[in-house]
């Protein structure tokens, strides 16, 4: 009796369920190990293993869902991770961003004389924090997740040893994601002083089982309150914009690449595990709180996307405008917190966030090559007469940038549709509006950069010295990135009705 | 017969007295311009995050607020080095380098 009272019996952890993650850290292990134990390994070894990595993990993400489909969702590792739909199309997501971005990297880095395992293991582990994030069950599994993809991505973004630029970034980044990282964390603490729980079930049964009147809604508000500070710095909501352009302009361009899509997809991942699965109880006052972040998003980023001078800048703004349109969807999403039908809400969060990902890694991808090898000609000037000087560039560019401004046919008008259309069936008519309007202000900055490049002439300054350093891009690696970034933002434009399909049944949460 | 005024510290005490060390943090990272003490407030801040853990564990009766606190700890500690390191390459481009000399980035 006593030896059986002494006996741990740990939780049970469910190692098929997490076999994603744990392919992703493994192959992060491999590449740090491998890599300081053997000579540096030949041309593409580094960015061709972690695509492969990524790939093999999207893989099991994929068998998952049809798994989850047949069996139904479940908890894990004592109710603290979820495995359900939602999770694995966020992992499906993270992964694709993490193999595109790899390959990307492979010639800018060895432009840069920064080639080495690091960077790769440090995207790795990057994607693992990010899957945790979007399949959190519990708020410190959630934080450990937030923190491991910030840690990696402090470093990243600080990695470029021989730009100033990319340091100042890095420190920016890392003084205000820790800022952002606390608050996000005392909100934690005091969600647990209200409710005993840590756990988000466990919350939801507290609320469940508790009358309004006995709930501590001070505690539970302020808590609330500074979660969303914390989850609007991550995603860079306004007004907790402004470490982004400074981050996403310092930062080498394929992290640039890497924060906008895969830090970002995870970031809305957890505030769909915080918001919409964990607190739809207090829906109606985080509700507005979201309503005004997406509203703010998007008209500040699409108006001051307009006055930019420095391409990587201009994407950074425009990816703030891109973080309210998901907002939207979160809005509309909000309506129906905790019943039974969730709307379409969440299914338009996933589609704009895959679609967003790809678009965002092209744009960036591009900027990446047309730099000059110090990383320093995005200038909007030097991309004047671009159309003349890489024409499959520019049109892969052309087809982002349109796609970006939500064009009928590309990917980008599939997501924007969405949100609006699950915004106008929630009745949400002011926010859809106002959408609308902020798409025409930024397809107005986007087109821009697509007149100057294929109408302006080269500036024989800036334009023959840009030619100069960035030369042909001489592998295949980064152009086939770039390549199936376009493919596959014109095929969902055209055919978009299966990626609609499955997620649609992304509304399944797993829950005790 | 004592009579005790001193009244007997609740965890309610140590709420407060975290939610004062989490605003002096906040302040901290917001008027400074060490990088070095930047980086001390924000440790502030986790510290005070740790300290209010510790006071709802002690009010709930309940041990999981008291493990999140090992957790914290050890990001906090991932932190520091991440954040050191920085520091450091930096200090060591430009020596006495404050916030407001990193300037490069601006639009």
């Amino acid at each position: 009796m006593i030896a059986q009272a002494g006996e741990f019996v740990g939780p049970d952890v469910g190692w098929w369920a997490l076999s994603p993650l744990l392919v992703l850290v493994g192959g992060a292990l491999f590449l740090l190990v491998a890599g300081a134990v053997t000579p540096p390994w030949p041309k593409s070894a580094y960015a061709v293993t972690t695509t492969l990595i990524a790939a093999g993990a999207a893989v099991l993400a994929v068998i998952q869902w049809q798994q989850i489909r047949d069996d139904g969702p479940s908890l894990l590792v004592g109710d603290a991770i979820a495995y359900d739909q939602t999770s694995v199309f966020f992992t499906v997501t993270i992964c694709a961003s993490v193999g595109l971005v790899a390959l990307l990297s492979d010639d800018f880095l060895r432009r840069h004389a920064l080639d080495g395992p690091e960077f790769y293991a440090l995207y790795l582990v990057a994607a693992t924090g990010g899957i945790v994030m979007a399949s959190a069950n519990d708020l410190i599994v959630l934080f450990l997740g937030v923190e491991t993809l910030s840690l990696a991505l402090y470093v990243l973004a600080a990695a470029d040893r021989r730009r100033t630029k990319s340091q100042e970034s890095g420190l920016k980044y890392f003084v205000l994601g820790g800022f952002s990282s606390a608050c996000l964390l005392y909100g934690i603490a005091l969600v647990y002083g209200a409710t005993g729980s840590t756990n988000i079930s466990g919350m939801v049964e507290y609320l469940q089982a508790t009358v309004p009147l006995d709930r501590q809604d001070a505690l539970m508000l302020a808590g609330i309150a500074l979660l969303m500070v914390g989850l609007g710095f991550k995603v860079a909501a306004a007004p907790f914009h402004v470490w982004t352009p400074d981050v996403y302009q310092g930062a080498p361009s394929p992290v640039s690449a890497f924060m906008a899509s895969a830090g970002k997809v995870a970031a809305f991942g957890a505030i769909v595990r915080v918001l919409v699965v964990g607190l739809p109880f207090y829906r109606d006052d985080w509700r507005p709180v979201v309503w005004v972040l997406a509203v703010a998003s998007m008209v500040i980023g699409s108006v001051l996307a307009v006055v930019q001078h420095d391409i990587k800048r201009l994407l950074a703004y425009s990816s703030i405008s891109h973080a309210g349109f998901v907002l939207v969807g979160i809005e509309a999403a909000a309506h129906q917190a905790g019943g039974a039908e969730l709307g379409r809400g969440i299914p338009s969060v996933g589609v704009y966030l895959l679609a967003y990902s790809v678009m965002v890694i092209g744009s960036f991808g591009v900027v990446a090559i047309a730099s000059r090898s110090d990383d320093e000609a995005t200038t909007l000037d030097s991309f004047r007469g671009f159309a003349s000087r890489r024409p499959a560039l520019a049109v892969a560019f052309t087809v982002f940038l349109l796609a970006q401004a939500g064009v009928p046919f590309t990917s980008g008008f599939i997501a924007k549709f969405g949100v609006i259309q699950a915004a106008v069936e929630e009745r949400s008519y002011a926010i859809a509006v106002i959408a609308m309007v902020a798409s025409v202000i930024a397809a107005f900055l986007y087109l821009r950069i697509i007149v100057s490049m294929w109408m302006g002439d080269a500036d024989a300054d800036v334009g023959d010295v840009a030619l100069a350093g960035a030369g042909r891009s001489r592998t295949w690696s980064g152009s086939m990135a770039i390549g199936l970034a376009a493919l596959f933002t014109i095929a969902i434009g055209v055919v978009p009705g299966w990626l609609l399909e499955a997620a649609d049944s992304i509304t399944g949460y797993a829950s005790r | 017969m004592t009579a005790v005024s001193l009244a007997v510290p609740t965890s309610t005490y140590y709420l407060v007295l975290a939610a004062v060390l989490f605003g002096i943090g906040a302040v901290g990272v917001l008027v400074r311009r060490n990088p070095l003490v930047l980086f001390m407030c924000v440790e502030l801040m986790l510290n005070a995050v740790n300290l209010t853990f510790v006071a709802f564990a002690d009010r709930l009766g309940d041990i999981n607020g008291q493990t999140a606190v090992f957790f914290v700890l050890v990001v906090a500690a991932a932190e520091v080095v991440v954040g050191l390191g920085i520091v450091v390459s930096i200090i060591r481009r430009r020596p006495g380098a404050t916030a407001d000399d990193l300037n490069e980035l601006k639009g």
